[in-house]
């Protein structure tokens, strides 16, 4: 079990190490000179010859990488020219946004998502079953910011019930916080439930079939009982692996939905990076998100020893 | 099904300009916000009228929403196609050359790995600020996100065919590798390949409307669906027809897209049927 945990560990070093390549080149990869990219158009010479010294640009760049890992794992992304802040300091005033709506999404879709896939699969080949994979269908195909701008038009306008955009943070009242968080939460959630009932249908249909509920059955058990314990605990790997790829689903609708309904979040922030072409932010942000989607999908695998017992390495 | 909505759908993109367009880039002030229906007459010079009708509205610069969207259609399909094609394409080679050779496998699959690490349409966007926004690096952004997981498919393909014993026949009989591959692994890696390509297709035309509504893709002044969605934004509350009719197209589009691949999957493979 331990050496599972650290050779599971040590697979994520190459991964991240590929991201963080990657990362650290693209300010290579823009074209001109990283100084000059980073310090923004408005930049004096000074400046610039300033953030060259900062980051060691004159030395070769296997070097220039070693620094750049050094400074990032000390939490020291650099500064935003354009925002006027350091990198740090943005992704911190951005996070609370970007972490209410993505628990709320992913409470709010594993609530709906694991029960519609079981009632898919008990009800196998009735309209409850074909309704729901039909949604499936759809939620995979409807564009987030098309269900976005669906339920603002019906719930926030015609029927005034929601706030149409913004965020209020936690701090300055739970109610503003939550009516805010409601409408974007579906919205993101919808993609995400269609994946996890399909999945969910799937792996409990295949445990049905298993010979053990048919014993348990056998000896008695009522159906609920069956359910819960002997067939969604059989079914709950492959349901939870699909949970923790989701994300990468989840992070990328984050930086739509919060375009969509003003949230000022890290996805904005994302985007509005881009549009000023702040290399310093983007590039801390795709690290971020990244690094957070590899994690996730490391305890998700560390989990399935506890699910399944069986599971030995 | 999908596939005659998705023939529906090329086909009005391609005859855009027979069905009753006007020129989808035409700015006039006169007809700004103008709601679906709505009926413009114009007096000429020589005291001729001529009537034009708003089928589904203008946007805030007077431009025709309805000449849009069908314009519009013509990106979608040219995204959504050429990053199917250039993906799978990348993807056949680069998986079947990992396939089959050991130390390229190692090497390339980690850079896989990592380009899998980093969520799609963060990505994308992240490559579309390498360059002027356009249409060859919007396909480029979304072509290079897609092409690890078409690697993964045919390299696993490759993995399992290399075993089998026909294919060990082959290689006793003094078959050289590459004639091999073409005649026995190809045609083996094809029916999942195809399939894979339509949901490429399907979450390419997705991830270029959400670059362009975001105003990072394609500038402003095309015609595709999410530039369209873009620019009604900001009226969305008083003129939400700006929005509406891309997002059916959209939709529709990306549905059918969708179904195609699931008939081509159920219709390919049996096997495939119960998985994902």
């Amino acid at each position: 079990m331990r050496g599972y945990i650290v050779r599971r560990l040590l697979a994520t070093i190459p991964v991240v190490t590929v991201v963080a390549i990657f990362v650290f080149l693209l300010l290579r990869l823009s074209g001109g000179d990283p100084a000059a990219v980073i310090a923004g158009d408005s930049a004096t010479t000074q400046q610039v010859q300033e953030i060259r010294l900062k980051l060691g640009l004159e030395r070769p760049i296997g070097e220039q990488f070693v620094i750049w890992v050094g400074r990032i794992l000390r939490g020291d992304f650099g500064e935003s020219y354009f925002f006027k802040k350091t990198v740090a300091e943005l992704i911190r005033d951005r996070l609370e946004p970007t972490l209410a709506l993505a628990v709320c999404t992913l409470l709010l879709a594993v609530a709906m998502a694991v029960p519609l896939g079981v009632v898919a699969a008990v009800r196998r080949g009735t309209w409850i079953d074909r309704t729901v994979m039909g949604f499936s269908v759809l939620g995979f195909s409807v564009p987030v910011f098309v269900i976005g701008y669906a339920l603002i038009y019906l719930f926030a306008i015609e029927l005034g019930w929601l706030p149409v955009q913004g965020y209020q943070r936690l701090a300055e009242g739970f109610w503003g916080f939550l009516e805010r968080l409601i409408l974007p939460s579906v919205t993101l959630a919808v993609i995400y439930v269609a994946l996890i009932a399909r999945i969910t249908r799937a792996s409990v249909l295949e445990v049905l079939g298993a010979d053990h509920v048919r014993t348990a059955r056998a000896k008695g058990l009522g159906a609920a009982s069956v359910l819960l314990r002997h067939v969604l605990r059989n079914a709950a790997v492959p349901i939870v692996t699909v949970i923790g790829l989701g994300v990468a689903l989840l992070i990328g609708g984050v930086v739509v939905t919060e375009s969509v309904f003003g949230i000022p979040g890290l996805g904005r922030l994302t985007v509005d990076a881009v549009l000023a072409r702040d290399y310093p932010t983007i590039q801390a942000v795709v690290l971020l998100f990244s690094v957070v989607y590899v994690m996730i999908n490391l305890v998700v695998d560390l989990t399935y020893t506890l699910l399944d017992p069986r599971i030995r390495y | 099904m999908g596939g005659a909505i998705l023939a529906v759908i090329f086909v009005i993109g391609l005859a855009a300009p027979l069905l009753g367009t006007r020129d989808p880039a035409q700015i006039d002030p006169i007809s700004r916000n103008k709601r679906p229906g709505a009926v413009r007459i114009l007096t000429g010079a020589d005291g001729r009228q001529t009537s034009t009708t708003y089928w589904m509205g203008t946007d805030s610069l007077g431009r025709d929403i309805y000449s849009r969207v069908l314009y519009g259609a013509r990106v979608s399909m040219l995204v959504g196609i050429s990053v199917a094609l250039i993906s799978m394409a990348a993807g056949l080679v680069i998986g079947l050359l990992a396939g089959y050779l050991r130390w390229f496998d190692g090497f390339v699959m980690r850079i896989m790995d990592g380009l899998m690490a980093v969520p799609a349409i963060l990505l994308a966007i992240t490559l579309v600020s390498l360059s002027a926004a356009g249409l060859r690096a919007v396909i480029i952004a979304i072509v290079i996100p897609e092409v690890p997981r078409v690697v993964r498919l045919v390299r696993s393909v490759v993995l399992s065919i290399r075993e089998e014993p026909y294919v060990e026949a082959a290689t006793a009989l003094g078959a050289r590798t590459v004639p091999l591959i073409v005649r026995h692994v190809l045609p083996n890696a094809l029916a999942p390949l195809i399939v894979q390509a339509t949901y490429v297709c399907a979450s390419a035309i997705v991830i270029e409307a959400i670059l362009s509504f975001l105003g990072v893709g394609i500038p402003p002044q095309t015609p595709t669906w999410g530039n369209i969605m873009a620019e009604g934004r900001a009226l969305f509350r008083v003129f939400p027809h700006n929005i509406l009719f891309p997002s059916i197209f959209l939709a529709a589009t990306v549905l059918a897209v969708n179904i195609m691949g699931d008939g081509l999957r159920d219709g390919l493979d049996p096997r495939l049927r119960n998985r994902l």
